[in-house]
């Protein structure tokens, strides 16, 4: 790892909305390169701090801090423009168009010269090329036309577009919102790969997921989230499913923390 | 911590046993299709297909009923000129209809602003340009208050353009005092403002300027919603609003413009009827909202929003034209045109319906 520095660390935040405390105090942690599970009952708040730190609320107290530096997003746009992508668990894809469309939306790209710059002509071929390259790295090609609309795909493969999307346009690190909740087993299997594709490119990714089989698979760190805060972050290998699940619940106290 | 390039390691692997499973994640089945569900599909892929072939048949039965009198060049640039307002309004309209909007002010703001020029220009002595000018403002303007609304106070479309055309209604009748601008006002006036009723022969065939105003109000608008980023906007915000949200687009900006560039179709359309009606009468075309619906529903736009192509209300109105024209021409009595015409919009929508059946 040539950078200790994390890629993100965020200390105190704090969510209030009116009577309630959606963030309480907590701290968040994702290293370079890793898989970091975010797991949590419901209600225990793991959305709520990983949208603070995308931009999608924005935290009433505390700091976060990318690459060492610290920052303060307005919208998940913002924090998109910095290289951080969602993959969001309704995917965020517009059915009726292509492929390649959607991996560009709200950022395409306009010819050269005076086609792009006055008639803002979009240069289709070069952003078919991009997606077609894109798919292929992570294994997708087996749709039939990058042209082709994204409603006539199987739920794998939109997921594999929108993760598709996600790595190519990420510098930073991706969240992915329960990537396998709607799939069936062996499209489940498609992306816990397509998850470590993107790992092993070097690209950090915060996993939020319900499902144990899948974190303890591909996660080199769980966050366990309760009560509105991070009670500790573990190790897979050291603890069992069910002991992640005692955490989470409170039936069981969480270990000492060492440092992090 | 884990070394990212080591094979990921496998936690408690209780679903190891698929290993050996079929991992062709994401291919398609090879099923045989029935030929009705490959018409269905290439009619998927190809919305505007439907009412071009639906537009050809007719011509041909038309032609076979009605005969030489209905296939000369004379009459064929006929049905053009006679659509060519409703056109451009089922243009705006087509706009508004992808993003899952409808509008229906549309034919309030053509005649409201047609009355602004008009009064204008004949009037109030400002000069004919400047008159125009300030009506297309104002369409922009009439459209900008529809999106304010639907935009800023989240009204449903149908409702806010359903005051809005009455209101532009009430202002246009309180403007003209319910009075026409008779033709000889204003080509004593302000003649410019006819220009659009001005017409050449080719072969035959009278082509007005409206109607040639038509086609690039559809060639530039199939060019914008096509090949720049925009267009992909406008289909992604009616295709899923959220969706489109979420993937960057500033879909209340995007709604915004489409609103203000239809008023501005309009008040376009409103120029061009004067010189294709020859005068200004507040009560014309009192029924073009729904005519422009007509024309984009028969052209293959679903209403839901994000599917189908502008050409296809080119295409819808056109065919309005050719029944109408046809049905005419072959003897048949006015209250049966519009019952057919009533019939294509159930035949499109029931269409439209079908093809969005399409399964994977």
């Amino acid at each position: 790892m040539e950078n200790t520095t994390p890629v993100v660390q965020a200390r105190g935040i704090v969510k209030r909305y009116g009577h309630v405390t959606a963030i309480d105090h907590s701290d968040f942690e994702l290293r370079a390169g890793e898989v970091l599970a975010v797991i949590g009952d419901n209600g225990a708040g793991k959305s709520s701090i990983v949208k603070a730190i995308c931009g999608a609320t924005i935290p009433d107290a505390g700091e976060i801090l990318i690459e060492g530096k610290p920052v303060r997003f307005n919208s998940p746009i913002e924090a998109r423009d910095m290289g951080i992508e969602i993959v969001y668990q309704n995917l965020a894809l517009s059915p009726a168009l292509s492929i390649a469309d959607n991996m560009f939306t709200g950022r395409e790209i306009r010819k050269q010269g005076w086609m792009g710059k006055y008639l803002r002509m979009l240069d289709k071929p070069a952003m078919e090329q991009f997606a077609r390259d894109k798919l292929t790295e992570l294994g997708l090609m087996t749709v039939q036309s990058i042209k082709q609309p994204v409603e006539t795909l199987s739920g794998g493969q939109r997921q594999g577009v929108a993760v598709a999307r996600a790595a190519a346009f990420a510098t930073k690190f991706i969240i992915m919102d329960e990537p396998t909740a709607a799939l069936g087993v062996k499209e489940s299997r498609k992306v816990l790969e397509l998850i470590q594709d993107v790992r092993a490119r070097g690209i950090p990714i915060i996993l939020i997921s319900h499902n144990m089989p899948h974190v303890f698979e591909v996660a080199d760190r769980i966050h366990i989230h309760r009560l509105g805060k991070r009670l500790c972050t573990i190790d897979p290998k050291d603890y069992t499913m069910s002991d992640a699940v005692a955490f989470m619940t409170g039936a069981k106290e969480p270990p000492a923390q060492d440092a992090a | 911590m884990s070394d990212p390039t080591t094979p990921a390691k496998k936690g408690q692997d209780f679903e190891h046993d698929l290993d050996q499973s079929d991992t062709n994640v994401a291919a398609f089945n090879v099923t045989h299709h029935t030929m009705l569900e490959r018409v269905q599909h290439v009619l998927h892929n190809n919305p505007t297909l439907v009412p071009v072939i639906v537009l050809l048949l007719s011509l041909i039965a038309f032609g076979l009923i009605a005969g030489g009198k209905f296939f000369s060049a004379f009459n064929l640039s006929l049905i053009l000129q006679q659509v060519s307002i409703i056109g451009i309004l089922a243009a705006a309209q087509s706009l508004i209809i992808i993003t899952a909007g409808i509008d229906l002010s549309v034919a309030a703001i053509m005649v409201l602003m047609s009355v602004v020029m008009g009064n204008l220009a004949v009037f109030s002595g400002v000069p004919t340009v400047i008159s125009i000018v300030i009506g297309l403002l104002g369409g922009v303007g009439a459209g900008l208050m529809n999106g304010w609304f639907i935009t800023r106070i989240k009204l449903p479309p149908f409702i806010t353009t359903l005051g809005t055309w009455s209101i532009f209604y009430a202002l246009l009748l309180w403007l003209s005092g319910a009075q026409s601008i008779r033709g000889q006002d204003i080509d004593v006036a302000a003649p410019f403002l006819k220009f659009f009723g001005a017409s050449f022969s080719v072969g035959g065939a009278r082509i007005t300027l409206s109607a040639l105003l038509m086609i690039v109000v559809f060639v530039v608008l199939w060019y914008m919603l096509n090949k720049t980023a925009w267009g992909r906007h406008v289909y992604a915000i009616g295709d899923d609003k959220e969706a489109a949200d979420l993937s960057g687009i500033r879909t209340d900006r995007t709604l915004l413009s489409v609103y203000g560039l239809a008023g501005f179709i309009c008040a376009l359309a409103g120029w061009a009827s004067i010189g294709r009606v020859g005068s200004i009468s507040p009560q014309s075309f009192y029924e073009g909202n729904l005519d422009s619906i007509t024309a984009v529903v028969i052209g293959g736009i679903s209403l839901f929003g994000g599917r189908g192509s502008i050409m296809g209300a080119l295409f819808g109105a056109l065919i309005v034209g050719v029944f109408r024209s046809g049905l005419r021409l072959s003897g048949v009595d006015v209250l049966w045109q519009v019952f057919a015409i009533g019939w294509l919009i159930i035949i499109a929508v029931a269409i439209d319906q079908w093809i969005r059946r399409v399964s994977a």
